[in-house]
């Protein structure tokens, strides 16, 4: 823009005004770097080295072990039933906040952030209180044989809770910057409401609900704290993979807990990876801070 | 109709043409409630059977005490740490250009998609007297991991992204031609930086700094491997309400629980003080 003003002389001098001299840019990329790879770096790449560290053989043989492999199981099970519930609820929700004005939407849309800064252990813990054996509801559950602490019914609750607003916050201002006047378009030329929402609406999220899926999934197969309150810790039943990342480390078979790391480890790059294309590619689609 | 669907919900709802909004808002409601709000008014009630002596008797409990002194303490100087090294990783990534650019920016989401665990694990390998990093303090008498100082590191690494992705956006919509004004004014470039930019720049550092707080405070899975867990020395609040529950005291756990998640909804607070005080900073 100065380039039109003034001179391309002054333009640079201005230009190199606003920016470091060289030295200054290069100390503070380095400095940059040199953190993000000792804090972030280092740890991503010790678990592969860790992992591979007695052989592929042995690796393999840790990653094919049955209770791994029960532990894998248990983890998508958990996945499947959370992420879902999770998005039938975060498109409810966005619908009712993003095409309706109603009294009370923004203590609703707070109470749905709410569980993002409760402790994962916490998260846990709410569950326990409720349907433990010592919880409120713990001795007429007893009565009635359910068990849902220690067991997977409770591993699919605390896992529902930490993932709670992933799908919702993603798709709220999305839709609400979307606005409503296709919809009510498509409804006063005789759509159902049903049709107006899948030909309509859902084409138009379809990008930002695959962006809020991406991370409720990747949070819903590695929660730790609040599954493990909730676990027991009984293998082979109530393991998910992280919990058996910590019971082979405590057993101090390294290699095992970091072979099982290594696979969430990659679900980890794969989703990073995916997140980042959603963004370079359909960034004009999802919500607004979304954009690179 | 829609006059009588007005009165029937008495104002509560402006009239649409749009359909479904008893079903979706009353789902929406619904699991709210199941999922979230009773089991959290679970824990806020549970505590009261312990009495106001008895909730005071399980805080003041030394081994207590010394478990919240480090989450907070430790969550706090992870925070500045990260928002030091934060501001410099999210001003570089913005304003210059260097070799693998998106990758560092789509690595620094790192944290909040590796599981935990496995941060907690290859942390605690890392920073541990024979590990890569903690050989090199191990000459010089510093000991990282299992102790203090291993939680800090975890915290560092939990923290880092809620202070980047606060920044990155605002430094991005920075307006040049303020710095060009302060420039041709005769201002330096490090005046510059701190009476043009870092006004501009403080609330979006301040959130991300409370974020991290928040997040670190509550954190568990990557501190409780490298912490070492000595009770009164790295024992971290989390921690403890695990042991309390394993131990059937429902009530001590829940009051250690309350008086945390008490603490992040103040942080909450006043990250939306900060915020709507910028905003209207910003309309004048």
């Amino acid at each position: 823009m100065e380039t039109q003003t003034a001179g391309p002389a002054t333009a640079a001098k201005v230009r190199r005004a606003t920016t470091e001299s060289p030295l200054v840019r290069w100390a503070l990329i380095a400095t940059g770097m040199l953190f993000i790879a000792l804090v972030l770096v280092l740890p991503l790449i010790s678990v592969f080295m860790e992992a591979l560290s007695g052989g592929f053989a042995t690796f393999f043989q840790a990653v094919g072990n049955a209770d791994t492999w029960q532990a894998v199981r248990l983890t998508l099970l958990v996945a499947a039933i959370a992420v879902p519930l999770n998005v039938v609820f975060g498109l409810a929700a966005a619908w009712a906040v993003a095409k309706f004005d109603f009294r009370g939407k923004s203590l609703l849309v707070t109470l749905i952030d709410l569980p993002f800064s409760v402790s994962p252990v916490i998260s846990g813990l709410i569950y326990v209180l409720l349907y433990g054996a010592n919880g409120w509801f713990g001795p007429a559950l007893k009565e009635l044989d359910i068990k849902i602490i220690f067991n997977v019914t409770g591993l699919v609750l605390a896992t529902v809770f930490v993932t709670f607003p992933f799908v919702a916050r993603e798709l709220i201002p999305l839709m609400q910057e979307q606005g409503r006047d296709e919809e009510e378009a498509a409804i006063s030329l005789g759509a159902s409401g049903w049709r107006t929402f899948w030909y309509v609406t859902l084409p138009n999220v379809a990008w930002g609900l695959l962006y809020g899926v991406l991370l409720c999934n990747a949070r819903a197969m590695g929660e730790f704290g609040a599954v493990s309150v909730v676990s027991g810790h009984i293998r082979g039943l109530t393991n998910t993979m992280p919990l058996h990342v910590e019971i082979l480390y405590n057993e101090y078979d390294f290699v095992g807990a970091f072979a099982v790391a290594s696979l969430l480890a990659g679900l980890a790059i794969v989703t990073l990876v995916a997140k980042s294309l959603l963004e370079w590619r359909y960034g004009d689609r999802l919500a607004g801070g979304r954009k690179h | 109709m829609t006059a009588l669907a007005t009165s029937l919900s008495g104002g509560f709802k402006r009239p649409s043409v749009l359909p479904g909004f008893g079903l979706t808002l009353g789902f929406a409601v619904a699991y709210l409630s199941i999922i979230v709000l009773l089991p959290l008014s679970a824990l806020v009630l549970r505590p009261a059977t312990l009495g106001i002596s008895g909730f005071l008797g399980v805080l003041m409990d030394s081994r207590v005490l010394a478990a919240l002194r480090l989450s907070f303490g430790a969550a706090f100087i992870a925070a500045v740490v990260n928002a030091f090294f934060g501001l410099i990783v999210a001003w570089v990534l913005v304003r210059y250009d260097f070799p693998f650019k998106r990758i560092v920016d789509a690595l620094v989401d790192l944290p909040f998609a590796l599981p935990t665990a496995v941060a907690g694990i290859s942390l605690a390998t890392i920073y541990a007297p024979n590990g890569w990093v903690g050989s090199l303090f191990k000459p010089l008498g510093i000991e990282i991991a299992f102790t203090p100082l291993g939680v800090l590191v975890a915290l560092i690494f939990i923290g880092l992204p809620f202070v980047v992705r606060s920044l990155q956006p605002v430094l991005q919509d920075l307006d040049k031609e303020v710095e060009e004004a302060a420039v041709s004014l005769g201002a330096s470039r490090w005046q510059t930086f701190r009476l043009v930019i870092l006004p501009a720049i403080l609330p979006a550092l301040l959130t991300g700094f409370a974020l991290a707080f928040a997040r670190a405070v509550g954190e568990y899975g990557s501190v409780i491997f490298i912490a070492g867990n000595m009770p009164l020395v790295s024992e971290i609040a989390p921690l403890l309400i695990v042991i309390k529950l394993e131990q059937f005291d429902y009530a001590g756990a829940a009051a250690i629980g309350v008086i945390m998640l008490a603490a992040s909804f103040l942080i909450l607070l006043l990250i939306n003080l900060v915020q709507r005080w910028s905003r209207r900073h910003e309309e004048h």
